[in-house]
């Protein structure tokens, strides 16, 4: 059975490209960059060239750019680390309601250590409002973080707006300082920090065709961080530890090669992502797509199947031999529903009924078109079991 | 028992090849629940949760045993397949009889499903619950 792979935001296939180029880092190029002999110099050079690689594809200087090892790292190092910096400036921050767990639960590790996190809300189709966002920010706020795309319904946040309508703010006084989680933008969206007006920016390999366990911290060179891990000074002394050589050649290749291709590809995936949902519309009765109309990632379809639950939905398309992913609680560690749908307002059971399908480089329309020959028949089967859809529920609860 | 015969690793699949089986091939699925006349309907939990059971039974009165146990689950593979094992479990052998029925328990639907994953033990399994409340509805019904 043929496998389709939608779960791209989820994580990406390693470019083999990029593959090749890592290989030697595992193998003969072993040497530690913190050497002073050959060996060291050369592993030295080859990480110097990946900063300069990454720094370009940002519109960065390689000096602002330090290699973590993920996404999550980078967030953390972010999050917690400014706050650390500034805290005698002020210890509130702002977050957006939709951020990645990497974001909420780091702001939640700073209210443990006496920040106060303030939440701004998303409307239904989880964009924020710039003007209410900058009006929660006050003179003890150090820092903002926003998305500059949501990873699970592919809303694309007005980041570069946000730090307009922060400019005279921080021109005056330094603050807040702006951070945005870019990993599921990469390779669809401009990466100009510049442009982004941002001080630091939080990217990683593995949604960009990269290799997993590294991921780039973005910070300007006049923002400060705490380093969350300290010891030989590595990194301009914001990340300790011995450098994976193989892994930041990796992911500066994939971060190059995804820029490349970007205007392309996001034209590519926009058409697909147009002629799928189109097709599921007029497939699947009452399904719903969330997420923003126009504001919005060109490979992520995230939906609603009224009735049915997101795991018994992934796990039969699974069965078909379709990778894709849910945000229902079933499918979580903690059985509870993505805070990313709950944000957005979504009823109870719409909360649970969620699928996303994240297409990719690999993604075709006959990939799609074997998807809509099968999922249809799936809700049809699930919507035929649920008891949400029978008359007596829809009698005595008033549902559906 | 709750971890036997799971598993998440390599191809391994998230539940046991018995809970594989009842999701995929439910048994006594109701299809019309319109024009199905029950002698008891029981529905449990609420969407909010993610999880909503509904059985219909009708009853053999001479015997008091349940003659047809039939449901409809909103739920996650283990909340379908363990609704499909209860009402497996309600009519096999000449069908249960009511009071033993009324006292199924959520571990022995768990048993029978050759176990379910740690986080999947205390959530999706409502099928006993819903079986109880259609006994007491078809209980209710002929009291009156």
């Amino acid at each position: 059975m043929k496998t389709v792979y939608l779960d791209h935001a989820a994580t990406t296939p390693l470019d083999e490209e990029v593959l090749s180029r890592m290989l030697p880092y595992f193998g003969e190029r072993y040497g530690n960059p913190s050497s002073m002999h050959g060996s060291g110099r050369r592993a030295a050079r080859a990480i110097g060239d990946a900063r300069e690689r990454v720094a370009r594809a940002i519109g960065a200087s390689p000096d602002e750019v330090i290699f973590t090892g993920s996404g999550t790292e980078s967030d953390n190092l972010a999050l917690i680390g400014a706050a650390r910096a500034y805290r005698s400036s002020g210890k509130r921050i702002v977050i957006s309601a939709i951020e990645h767990k990497a974001v909420t639960e780091a702001a939640g590790a700073l209210e443990r250590e006496g920040f106060e996190v303030t939440v701004a809300p998303v409307d239904t189709r989880g964009m924020i409002d710039v003007a209410a966002v900058a009006a929660l920010v006050r003179d003890d706020t150090v820092l903002v973080s926003v998305m500059l795309a949501n990873n699970e319904i592919g809303t694309v946040l007005p980041v570069a707006e946000l730090s307009e309508a922060l400019r005279e703010r921080r021109k005056k006084t330094g603050f807040p300082r702006i951070h945005t989680d870019a990993c599921q933008a990469a390779g669809h969206l401009e990466l100009n920090v510049a442009e982004l007006g941002v001080d630091f920016l939080t990217l990683n390999g593995s949604k960009v065709y990269g290799p997993k366990g590294v991921g780039v911290l973005y910070r300007r060179r006049d923002a400060r961080l705490s380093p969350l891990l300290v010891g030989g000074g590595q990194e301009s002394g914001a990340r300790a530890g011995t450098e994976s050589v193989p892994l930041i050649v990796g992911v500066a290749l994939a971060l190059e090669k995804a820029e490349r291709l970007r205007e392309r590809e996001a034209a590519r995936l926009s058409r697909l992502r147009n002629f799928f949902i189109a097709e599921l519309r007029a497939r699947i009765p009452s399904v719903i797509v969330n997420g923003h109309p126009t504001r919005c990632l060109p490979h992520i379809v995230h939906l609603t199947v009224p009735g049915i639950e997101g795991e018994s939905m992934v796990l039969m398309l699974d069965e078909a031999g379709v990778e894709a992913a849910t945000g229902s609680a079933c499918s979580a560690n903690d059985l509870r529903p993505s805070h990313v749908l709950v944000a957005t307002g979504q009823s109870d059971e719409n909360v649970h009924g969620s699928v996303r399908f994240s297409l990719g480089r690999g993604t075709t329309e006959d990939e799609l078109g074997y998807v809509l020959s099968v999922f249809p028949p799936i809700v049809q089967k699930l919507r035929g079991a649920s008891a949400l859809t029978t008359s007596y529920y829809a009698k005595e609860k008033h549902l559906v | 028992m709750r971890k036997r015969s799971t598993s998440c690793d390599g191809d391994g699949w998230l539940y046991g090849e018995v809970v594989r089986d009842h999701f995929f091939s439910p048994r006594n699925l109701l299809i019309d629940d319109a024009s199905y006349e029950a002698d008891g309907i029981g529905v449990v939990g609420s969407p909010a949760c993610g999880d909503v059971m509904a059985v219909w039974i009708r009853v053999d009165r001479g015997a008091g045993r349940i003659a047809e146990c039939k449901w409809r689950t909103f739920g996650c593979a283990s909340a379908i397949a363990s609704t499909s094992m209860m009402s497996v479990m309600a009519t096999e052998n000449g069908g249960m009889a009511l009071a033993r029925a009324k006292r199924l328990t959520p571990e022995a639907i768990i048993e029978r499903l050759g176990g379910l994953p740690d986080r999947k033990y205390h959530c999706s399994v409502l099928g006993h619950q819903a079986l109880r409340e259609a006994v007491k509805d078809f209980e209710e019904s002929r009291a009156r």
